[in-house]
């Protein structure tokens, strides 16, 4: 159905034509489901756009074949092109909100599309596209016709793109990280919504996605590329079993799952053994009946409703539930960025809820609780070197001066594996994985006895967030360090963890240690959470 | 809809406020001025004592909390007090001159805004093609010339050296008579009287010094469609668009254009409040009576009545304009009034 050869995509930029696409060939079959998996940069988000042929301007199709259906995609008129969009091959995308023109009502943007494609005309576009609506198993379609999507929740917002996508019974469906910033079970049920639809209607489907197990659970075929190369191909369990080539072996080595220990997520030469940590009886921190309460549009919004748990010294508790259940409300608290409406946050015995937060900015508690934050590039600020973001906290709440300070920031750089030329860089001129070291070396800066991590590695690579989840655990053993580890991702938490805590709602509904909570399960909201979680079918490695 | 009518009135009860802080600040500030009014009109061959009489009989020997307090009693009655200089009452001079201005200052938006935003547009869409360049020099040409200058060239080129143009000399020539008066606008007035004569005479008026404050006001406008076109044609869902197959025209005008509007929309909201401010370098090249000569005129006798008069008015078009703005916001765009605004 779709066979394409030799396919390169080059874009001109300033420095010159970048290959991002580098001669790739691959078919694919009638009804058969193609997951394309690789990490940032490996141009398998390129290569749909290029198939679609929506590329940005500077980009082109360099060479070689993709033929769809007899159709020549590289060649054919802009015109036939445009036919085919949406009715013959469709594509959602990752971040649903902002795919969704955001002040257009919903069901016009669905009509926009049966319009086009003549599948609807004037009269019956309303009653076609709640239908469209009702197909993607939204809820009370009709009056979901009128909502714009900023009326509407993530997981809704990737509904009503799949019923753009779906709407003109297309044959094909790309689908571009489609679950990237959705919750755990939305993305189940995104995911099984879609793949229902695909199986249903005898669709062929590409999953484009950087998850092995997401891939591995809706994919027949998984091809691994990196570099604008494939790499590897084959079955997911045979891929993923007895993966042959090194930088599949290396990805699905990364890959957090049930059974591995976090040493195991690096290539194997890099296994060095792992410090144990050290967890003392006495209480670091003590959190009783925490309340926050939000002033909403329809009276008061209680986001945290009175919990109360402990973090002993050393320990590291994992903080998990979807989004909305209270977590960053409960972190934010913590950290005391966020005052509480009542309650108390012990922390050594010392009630931090009594200091408003603006002044706790001042105390000289403030160095000791520290966080790492989600967004690495967001969270640093562009105009500062790498140093002088380690520096800043040193700068505020230390002593530290001259000579000492650059030791100090030097000692940080080293302790996070920063080396040290790259000190000098701003953000955009380094990786990912090098800013979230710098994150981590200023959270570090002044010495805290708790870290807060708000989803350190959400936005990581599964090979580089192997590496920072690594540095994690190092750093605590070395350093004594207590974490709170915030995250919707359990097996992360799995990995990291002695002791977790499930939200929803603003309560705690599970708690305990790690191997209790998540390998016995015994709330059904947590085996709930865990279920949606796709597993990697993996063979545990012979440690 | 109700929440767009709450932030609607909402944002009318914060004017009162911003009103009453004007007309302080206007009282304040023509007091403050350098300058005795009474020695100005007593005449250059006043004595002490007709000084105080004329101080006695324009109010100012009183102390200042109690004329602060006779204005707002005059204000209460929709008095503005009389023009020292001219004699006359300043809500009829204002009523007179406003529409004047702002006839003036509309027709050179909307000339500049029939230019700007396709001009910005078709920049955007080929960026860095010939469009994109033309744009450019308009732009830089818009904001470095003064407007003084151009007029004063317009002027030369079109009605000293080619001849087609009218004398610049307010707003109808002379051998024509004023139209009805009904709203003020001469256009408008001109055409409910069925005078196309008066009308069109009324446009050539009006052409050169529109010319000149749309050509100054071009700039902004043109800028800032060419970088909302811009944002809005990266965003996540013109690729949506673009994937499911909808035509050029469609992404382009129904989903990228309507997008792009609400930055323009608020450029023009602050381009339109600059002009009626700073068109009376124009109004004074074309000889035009509009309110910003009149109050340059008052403020250099320091007529206090009239300035204040003007300030006022200018204060309650801005609110006025400020309010329209807000409901073109929120016919474009629906999360105006709701918490993701």
């Amino acid at each position: 159905m779709l066979s394409v050869k030799d396919f390169q995509v080059a874009f001109k930029t300033r420095k010159g034509e970048v290959n991002a696409v580098k001669g790739i060939s691959f078919e694919l079959a009638r009804g058969e489901r193609l997951g394309i998996v690789g990490e940032s940069g490996s141009g398998k988000s390129v290569t749909s756009y290029a198939l679609m042929r929506i590329l940005d301007a500077n980009g082109r199709i360099k060479a070689g074949d993709a033929v769809y259906s007899g159709i020549d995609l590289r060649r054919a008129a802009e015109r036939d092109m445009r036919d085919l969009r949406g009715r013959e091959i469709s594509m959602i995308f990752q971040n649903p909100r902002a795919a969704l023109n955001p002040i257009r009502k919903v069901g016009h943007q669905i009509e926009d599309v049966l319009r086009q494609h003549a599948r609807a005309t004037r009269q019956d576009a309303r009653k076609k596209a709640i239908e469209a609506l009702e197909a993607v198993k939204i809820h009370d379609a009709e009056a979901r016709y009128d909502a714009y999507p900023f009326e509407l929740s993530g997981g809704m917002c990737q509904r009503v793109v799949c019923a753009i996508a779906l709407a003109c019974d297309p044959k094909l469906m790309i689908m571009d990280e489609p679950t990237t910033g959705l919750d755990i079970t939305t993305q189940k049920a995104v995911m099984d919504l879609v793949d229902g639809l695909v199986k249903a209607r005898g669709m062929s489907s590409i999953l484009i996605t950087h998850d092995l197990g997401l891939a591995s659970e809706y994919c027949d075929r998984i091809v691994v590329m990196k570099d604008g190369r494939i790499v590897e191909e084959g079955a997911p369990t045979a891929l993923l079993g007895t993966p042959q080539h090194a930088y599949t072996r290396k990805l699905v080595d990364a890959t957090p799952r049930r059974g591995v220990a976090i040493r195991q997520l690096l290539p194997a030469e890099d296994r060095r053994p792992l410090a144990p940590h050290e967890i003392k009886d006495t209480p670091l921190i003590e959190v009783k009946d925490l309340i926050k309460t939000y002033q909403g549009k329809s009276g008061p919004v209680q986001a945290v409703k009175g919990i109360s748990f402990t973090i002993r010294e050393g320990q590291s508790v994992g903080l998990v539930g979807e989004s909305g259940c209270g977590k960053s409300t409960t972190s934010s608290m913590l950290v005391r960025l966020f005052d509480p409406t009542s309650g108390q946050i012990l922390f050594r015995g010392a009630d931090l809820a009594q200091m408003p937060a603006a002044d706790f900015a001042r105390s000289p508690l403030r160095g000791k609780i520290q966080m790492v934050f989600q967004d690495a590039t967001d969270s640093l600020n562009p105009r500062h070197t790498a140093r002088q973001s380690i520096a800043e906290p040193l700068k505020r709440m230390t002593d530290l001066r001259g000579a000492a300070q650059a030791a100090r920031v030097e000692e940080l750089a080293s302790l996070t594996g920063l080396p040290a030329h790259l000190l000098d860089r701003f953000p955009h001129q380094l990786s990912g994985g090098q800013k979230a070291r710098v994150g981590i070396a200023r959270a570090i800066a002044t010495d805290p006895d708790f870290l807060i991590l708000d989803e350190p590695t959400a936005a990581l690579d599964v090979s580089i967030q192997a590496v920072v989840l690594n540095l994690l655990a190092d750093l605590r053993a070395r350093l004594g360090m207590s974490y709170l580890f915030v995250s919707h991702d359990l097996n992360v938490v799995r990995l990291l963890c002695d002791h977790v805590i499930v939200m929803k709602g603003g309560e705690i509904v599970d708690s305990g240690p790690v191997e209790q909570v998540m390998d016995a399960p015994a709330h059904p909201y947590t085996r709930e959470l865990l279920s949606a979680a796709p597993q990697a079918p993996i063979p545990a490695p012979a440690a | 809809m109700p929440a767009r009518l709450k932030a609607v009135s909402v944002r009318l009860a914060q004017a009162v406020p911003v009103i009453f802080g004007v007309i302080v600040i206007s009282f304040l500030l023509t007091r403050a001025l350098p300058g005795d009014p009474a020695v100005q009109f007593a005449g250059p061959a006043a004595t002490a004592e007709s000084i105080e009489e004329v101080r006695r009989a324009l109010g100012l020997d009183k102390s200042l909390p109690e004329q602060f307090l006779l204005y707002l009693g005059q204000l209460a009655r929709g008095d503005l007090g009389q023009s020292v200089s001219t004699g006359q009452p300043v809500l009829s001079e204002l009523a007179a001159r406003l529409p004047a201005s702002l006839e003036l200052t509309l027709f050179a938006l909307i000339l500049s805004c029939a230019v700007a935003i396709p001009l910005g547009v078709l920049a955007a869409t080929r960026p860095g093609s010939l469009v994109d360049q033309l744009c450019r020099i308009l732009v830089t040409a818009g904001v470095s010339l003064p407007t003084f200058f151009t007029g004063v060239v317009l002027i030369y080129v079109f009605y000293y050296l080619l001849g087609i143009a009218p004398s610049p000399l307010g707003r109808l020539d002379f051998i024509y008579l004023d139209p009805p008066h009904v709203t003020g606008f001469f256009l408008i007035d001109a055409a409910l009287d069925g005078d196309a004569e008066t009308w069109f005479a009324a446009l050539k008026q009006l052409i050169l010094p529109g010319l000149t404050l749309a050509l100054f006001t071009l700039a902004p406008i043109a800028r800032m469609t060419r970088a909302a076109m811009l944002s809005a044609l990266s965003a996540d869902y013109i690729r949506t668009a673009r994937a499911a197959g909808l035509d050029r025209n469609k992404i382009l005008y129904g989903y990228a254009f309507r997008n792009a509007l609400l930055p323009v929309v608020t450029t023009l909201g602050m381009v339109f409040s600059f002009t009626l401010g700073a068109n009376v370098l124009v109004e004074k090249v074309f000889a035009w009576p509009g309110i910003g000569s009149y109050a340059v005129e008052a403020l250099v006798v320091s007529d206090y009545a009239a300035v204040q008069g003007f300030v006022l008015a200018m204060a309650l078009l801005f609110v006025l304009l400020n309010l329209v703005i807000d409901l073109a916001y929120s016919a474009i765009d629906p999360r105006f009034g709701t918490s993701a605004r």
